[in-house]
């Protein structure tokens, strides 16, 4: 095989293993965005969670029960959210940043006093982690030209999570699509009042989509430290929850859209990252900084409606006052 | 729109109630940690105004909180959150940097820092008016704009000193050291020429910027036609179109005025303290700045003493280090978290527990 179609799928390789976290997060920001709760949270719900699904594992070996622990952690910070923003009808911009530094903080205090390795978890061994995970007759296609060899590279070899990740697409189209509280999700997001004149609870169902998105941010947490790495290290996320809230307006709030985002700014990254150092003919250093940063281009041109229009959920970031 | 509440209800318990709430939470995460919440209050006030040494550190960290909190409060109360004032503090840096680094050979330095000042107060303010703009004629949020523009401001300095700025013939990405013409003289060297004797510290004469910029933000928001555009925008933007207002404008405008107070950071970071162009110098200033002032209701007093009580913790944060296995300056971090939550997402949580009290007080003592 040629070398820029092997670098080719090397690099797709890397893109799915970027972007798998991204997904998830941006089909946990859609389920709380849909139904008019704004989540600027993400990134400290996934960082919580990559530090509870790293502890766990840590004192128990087992890499399920700290992603069960990751679900839980950031579960409990959707609910607070969902305390702040649905029963409080706080400033949910508010709740979000406060929710971000309140985990910044929490994750480091906690990994220090509790493992005393400078806010690291200790190193995970193999039994504590999501070991790479074979497709049936991988191997045995591996010899078939292009489709087996694509199938044998590209899709079989990741951990259980990456396919849970491609799996939350369909997954949380068909809710949010084809079911009667993805209808209500939908219509909760732009005129709740409609949705309470039908006799439905707008807080309840408010909660319920606010906890869906943390249980999905825990599971990108768990992916970070249990699959992706071998243990939690500070301020792990480093901006991915902001790369898949960017994925998810890129996406203009639907699922298939803003999973084709996350893997095109997950290409970005891989790509960045694969020119680290590199000398690029006449110019010098490659702007590896300035390629990481195209994602965040990319959605302000996006919002400034210059490639098509992103509109918000009509009743977004407004707490609903039931009228007495 | 509380007016069922007397007014020292409304701005002195209530927020300190949330204070206290936000402090004891994080008594209970200290607790956890295998600590005494006590004696770490103790380590973070003498840390913080034990000697001499920490109240200028604690001073230095304020006027930085001081710049960011304002910014935050303008863009507030022009119903604007401005998340991005990490991001403007960063190109404000910038700027007094460029400036700086451009003409610290050729101007004298009266003329070289109000020009530096300036070149920091402008980069913030551009920083801002692009979501400003966005926010007001293509109608994209300004949360979001100004979360990405954190992200490029960071990404933009990186490649600003990784591949152009950095110094020759050296590893970390550090620009050259500005000549002496471009620094703010430090207090403890001002006051030494006086004949007072203080110890050592980063404080540096922008602290009197810092106070110039609260009595600039009250006189702008309060006395000032631009000042009543603002609120009214703030509060009501229709009623602000019939009041012949143009929103448009005061959006944009009132973007780039906070935007230039966050760009000040610059001027303390860069001209006051560092003397070159370096990464990482806002270090969270401008998500404190958040922090500030929600806890300072967007007032230039309450903004004063929440930078005073912050600096404090940044400082008294450090002491905490030193003095403990189990905890550390992170701490501080956690608290912050606490307060935006607090006196910030669930302000209105004590607010009828207030009037309950309130009420059934009143009723006892009516005859």
């Amino acid at each position: 095989m040629s070398d820029t179609l092997l670098l080719l799928v090397l690099t797709l390789d890397a893109t799915l293993r970027v972007a798998a976290p991204l997904v998830l997060v941006a089909m946990a920001g859609l389920f709380s965005e849909r139904s008019g709760v704004v989540d600027i949270g993400l990134e400290g719900k996934m960082l919580a969670g990559a530090f509870a699904a790293a502890a766990t594992a840590a004192v128990t070996g087992s890499a399920w029960l700290g992603l069960l622990v990751a679900v839980a952690v950031s579960a409990a910070l959707a609910l607070l959210h969902g305390l702040a923003c649905i029963t409080y009808r706080g400033n949910q911009v508010v709740s979000g940043v406060a929710v971000n530094i309140l985990a910044a903080g929490l994750t480091v205090v906690l990994g220090i006093a509790w493992f005393d390795q400078g806010g690291q978890t200790p190193p995970l061994g193999q039994a504590a982690r999501f070991a790479p995970i074979e497709l049936p007759l991988a191997d045995l296609l591996h010899d078939v030209p292009v489709i087996g060899h694509l199938y044998h590279e590209l899709l079989s070899g990741h951990n259980l999570l990456v396919y849970v990740a491609l799996a939350s697409v369909p997954a949380t189209w068909w809710v949010v699509y084809r079911t009667r509280f993805g209808l209500r999700l939908r219509a909760v997001g732009e005129t709740p009042a409609a949705v309470d004149t039908a006799g439905v609870s707008v807080e309840w169902l408010r909660y319920r989509a606010v906890l869906i998105t943390g249980a999905l941010c825990g599971v990108a947490g768990a992916y970070l430290s249990t699959a992706q790495s071998a243990g939690f290290v500070r301020d792990m996320t480093a901006g991915k929850g902001y790369i898949a809230l960017a994925a998810l307006i890129f996406g203009k709030w639907r699922p298939v859209p803003a999973f084709l985002a996350c893997l095109l700014f997950g290409f970005l990254d891989a790509v960045a990252t694969r020119l680290q150092g590199v000398e690029i003919p006449g110019y010098g250093q490659a702007p590896v900084a300035l390629i990481q940063a195209l994602p965040y281009a990319l959605t302000v041109v996006l919002l400034a409606g210059f490639i098509g229009k992103a509109v918000a959920p009509k009743a977004i970031g407004v707490p609903y006052v039931k009228e007495r | 729109m509380r007016s069922d509440l007397p007014r020292w209800i409304d701005v002195g318990v209530i927020p300190a109630v949330n204070i206290l709430l936000a402090f004891l939470v994080a008594g209970l995460v200290v607790l956890v940690a295998g600590e005494s919440p006590l004696d770490a209050l103790v380590v973070l006030a003498t840390g913080a105004f034990g000697y001499d040494e920490a109240i200028g550190y604690t001073l230095y960290y304020a006027t930085n909180l001081v710049f960011t909190g304002l910014a935050v409060a303008v863009a507030f109360h022009a119903g604007l959150f401005n998340i991005g004032g990490e991001g403007q503090a960063y190109l404000g840096g910038l700027g007094a940097g460029l400036a700086a680094l451009s003409l610290d050979a050729s101007l004298p330095a009266w003329a070289m820092v109000p020009v530096a000042m300036a070149a920091s107060g402008l980069f913030g303010a551009a920083w801002a008016f692009i979501p400003g703009w966005l926010q007001a004629h293509r109608g994209s949020h300004v949360v979001i704009t100004t979360i990405m523009f954190n992200f490029l401001a960071s990404a933009l300095m990186v490649h600003l000193l990784v591949n152009v700025l950095i110094q020759p013939g050296q590893m970390s990405p550090e620009s050259r050291e500005f000549a002496p013409t471009a620094w703010i003289p430090f207090v403890h060297e001002v006051l030494a020429g006086v004949g007072i004797t203080v110890a050592r510290s980063p404080l540096n004469l922008s602290i009197l910027w810092a106070a110039a910029a609260c009595v600039f933000v009250w006189l702008l928001i309060n006395r000032t036609r631009w000042g009543y555009a603002i609120r009214t925008v703030g509060h009501n933007e229709a009623a602000a179109v019939y009041a012949g207002i143009d929103p448009k404008a005061v959006i944009v405008g009132s973007m780039c005025i906070s935007g230039a107070l966050a760009g000040f950071v610059g001027i303390n970071e860069m001209l006051g303290v560092q003397h070159r162009l370096l990464l990482n110098f806002t270090a969270g200033y401008g998500f404190t700045g958040i922090a500030v002032a929600l806890m300072g209701r967007a007032h230039p007093v309450g903004i004063v003493l929440a930078s005073l009580l912050f600096g404090a913790l940044y400082q008294g944060g450090t002491e905490l280090d030193f003095e403990f296995d189990g905890i550390t300056r992170d701490l501080v971090v956690v608290i912050q978290g606490l307060v935006i939550l607090f006196s910030g997402a669930l302000a209105y949580m004590m607010h009828p527990i207030a009037l309950r009290l309130w009420r059934g007080r009143r009723r006892e003592s009516a005859p």
